[in-house]
């Protein structure tokens, strides 16, 4: 029998769910806190530029507890590798943790990730202890490299972040789905929980959802709805999907004459 | 590659007007169904008077929508701090003005130090210094200190001071500073001569220049702004801040940018303003700019009042001072320098911060961390120690 609520595992550790939660652009720490109990996620990421100290009035880190959730710093505005080394490290102080989400954007406007420097500094992370899932392009020839390089898991980019655009980068994800001996985790660009869906019944091993979550009108209904996307898609994928086809096959019209 | 001021040059002023004035209809509305996509061509119809006239709820609700989207529902908060009232600049808008007979102050180290925990007891983390233009009194050695002490007390420091040249630039960067806000305060030349008439500020061209020594310097963030008061043609003006910015975009690519929208408001001096921008035109400048640039930060001073404010939060601002003091030592020091304006709404941080979240809005104090940029020599790994950050058992601790 099929196991459908198989844990998502990355480095050792498991999950029980695979979704991740983006912790930006919530209107509170009180929504975000309960959007993120009922959205079922056990892994949640915070900008370590957005950290501040306990007890600050826009704290993030109060309404997480790191009992259910793991914090998973990342290093969004960082513009290339050393700057990305150095607050991987500071985070690494910070939190106690050596987890990393890896983002590396030199451009503020469209935040698309460098793959050259993100390359060198999951190299150099990885060496130094890090468990790094950097973020980055649906390109299968650099989640390869990644893997190299000893990323720990892969996410690449569903589209542009924030933009709710969708798995536009589907045909790409589908090879790096089939090569990769991480787990794939797709990140950025989701907006709606059919997306996050369709991502998991391609084989994805979890997603990131941040922006369609905190800008919804209900945030906390939302982040329960892509909890239960995510485990629908899932099931389905390990239950097996059915094939598409483009129209009926209720006969057989050329080999008919062999029966 | 063309320099803005090529650019600039080649661009006729009234050959501009013209566009804006006679935009049709279809023009607005195309911009309006590509979400502003069109560009440049799109900003001179959504600046249109027939724009403002029968679109501004259309653009309104769009520029909500792409805020949301880009921003989510957050407020960044910042604090000026005026570091000095001396300028040897004769500017006919200005209570800094050289010829005003105020008393002149420039805070030393140890005030500096008492503004910023004075500051610092009211959360801010972000803060703007400011001064006239005085480059005996405050010059670049001055300015260097100030970002040096700030940085180890603020996560993010930025400022607003006299135009510099791109070596000074590089030294206060690396110094830790983050953005430098360079208003031209008018892109019409004649206007522009009429209301600065002495000092270096009359140098057109050395300001306009400013933005790309500042890019070429690396700058992480870079604010843009006209006057709003100064020129009677503002649509045209604020076209020109429009092309500005699309320049410097493209140009350099890896720095963020800000627009503020600025109008005179009353202080010490002479002029009252050529042409009463009204709030109607304000709102249709926000959703403009947010509709044709959607990641701009937008900014929203003090010199507004506090009704209106709340009714333009929406329409695309990202980030507002809250409780500011346009006086050197005005939060801590002294309250008998002058003023270089009169703010309209006097709420305290904590109003600011308690109005925000009513509206639904996260108020934000730190979204940067000056170990970020600026500080590579520390990246040794080794110890944190001796970072004004030191995070411990999940928290972190500030020596500020």
């Amino acid at each position: 029998m099929n196991d459908y609520f198989k844990q998502l595992e990355i480095a050792g550790e498991k999950f029980n769910s695979r979704l991740f939660v983006g912790t930006g652009k919530f209107e509170s720490g009180e929504i975000l806190k309960k959007s993120v109990k009922k959205s079922g996620s056990q892994m949640v990421t915070v900008a370590m530029k957005r950290a501040n100290p306990k007890g600050a009035e826009d704290s993030i880190l109060d309404f997480l507890d790191p009992k259910i959730v793991k914090i998973l710093p990342n290093t969004s505005g960082v513009r290339d590798a050393k700057e990305a080394v150095f607050v991987a490290k500071m985070a690494r102080e910070a939190l106690g943790t050596n987890w990393l989400k890896l983002e590396i954007h030199p451009d503020p406007k469209y935040l698309m990730p460098d793959p050259i420097e993100t390359l060198e500094a999951t190299l150099e992370l990885a060496k130094d202890g890090f468990v790094v899932l950097p973020y980055c392009h649906a390109d299968p020839v650099l989640c390869k490299k990644l893997e190299d390089a000893g990323a720990a898991a892969v996410m690449p980019l569903g589209s542009p972040i924030g933009s709710n655009q969708g798995l536009e980068s589907r045909e790409f994800l589908r090879i790096i789905i089939e090569q990769a001996s991480v787990p794939v985790v797709v990140d950025a660009g989701i907006g709606t929980p059919s997306q996050a869906a369709e991502a998991m019944e391609m084989g994805a091993s979890a997603v990131l959802v941040n922006t369609a979550i905190a800008v919804s009108a209900d945030p906390i209904a939302m982040g329960e709805a892509f909890g239960k996307a995510v485990e629908a898609g899932s099931m389905a994928r390990i239950a097996g999907l059915g094939a598409v086809r483009s129209n009926a096959h209720a006969t057989s019209p050329l080999t008919s004459f062999l029966s | 590659m063309v320099s803005f001021k090529q650019k600039f040059e080649s661009t006729n002023w009234s050959t501009i007007s013209e566009k804006i004035l006679t935009a049709e209809h279809r023009n607005i509305e195309l911009a309006l169904s590509r979400s502003g996509s069109g560009g440049l061509d799109d900003f001179v119809a959504l600046l249109s008077p027939l724009a403002g006239k029968e679109y501004l709820e259309e653009m309104a609700q769009l520029a909500h929508r792409l805020t949301i989207q880009r921003f989510g529902k957050v407020i960044r908060l910042f604090a000026p701090m005026y570091l000095s009232n001396e300028c040897n600049n004769i500017c006919d808008y200005c209570g800094f003005s050289m010829g005003n007979q105020i008393p002149r102050k420039t805070l030393s180290l140890a005030e500096i130090l008492r503004e910023s925990s004075a500051l610092k007891k009211n959360n801010f983390e972000h803060v703007l210094l400011v001064t006239g233009e005085s480059s005996t009194k405050v010059g670049v050695d001055y300015l260097l200190e100030a970002i040096k002490t700030l940085n180890d007390c603020f996560a993010n420091v930025s400022m607003e001071v006299q135009p510099l040249s791109e070596h000074d630039y590089c030294k206060l960067i690396n110094a830790g500073l983050h953005a430098v806000l360079v208003y031209q305060e008018t892109y019409d030349k004649v206007s522009y001569s009429k209301h600065h008439k002495k000092g270096k500020k009359t140098n057109f061209d050395w300001r306009l220049d400013t933005p790309d020594r500042l890019g070429r310097s690396g700058i992480n963030k870079i604010g843009l702004g006209c006057l709003y008061g100064l020129t009677e043609d503002w649509r045209t003006d604020s076209y020109f801040a429009a092309m500005h910015l699309d320049y410097l975009e493209k140009r350099y690519w890896k720095t963020s940018y800000s627009m503020s929208f600025p109008r005179i408001r009353p202080y010490e001096g002479e002029i009252d303003p050529i042409v009463d921008l009204k709030d109607r035109d304000l709102v249709q400048l926000l959703c403009a700019f947010r509709i044709f640039n959607h990641e701009l930060e937008l900014s929203l001073s003090t010199r507004e009042c506090p009704e209106l404010r709340e009714q333009l939060l929406p329409l695309g601002i990202t980030t507002m001072s809250a409780g500011s003091k346009t006086n050197p030592g005005g939060y801590s020091v002294t309250e008998d320098s002058l003023e270089q304006f009169t703010i309209s709404d006097e709420r305290n941080p904590k109003e600011i911060s308690r109005m925000l979240s009513e509206k639904g809005y996260e108020p934000v104090w730190k979204d940067w961390d000056s170990s970020y940029h600026g500080k590579k020599d520390n990246l040794t790994g080794v110890s944190f120690s001796t970072n004004k950050k030191v995070l411990k058992s999940n928290s972190i601790s500030s020596v500020c």
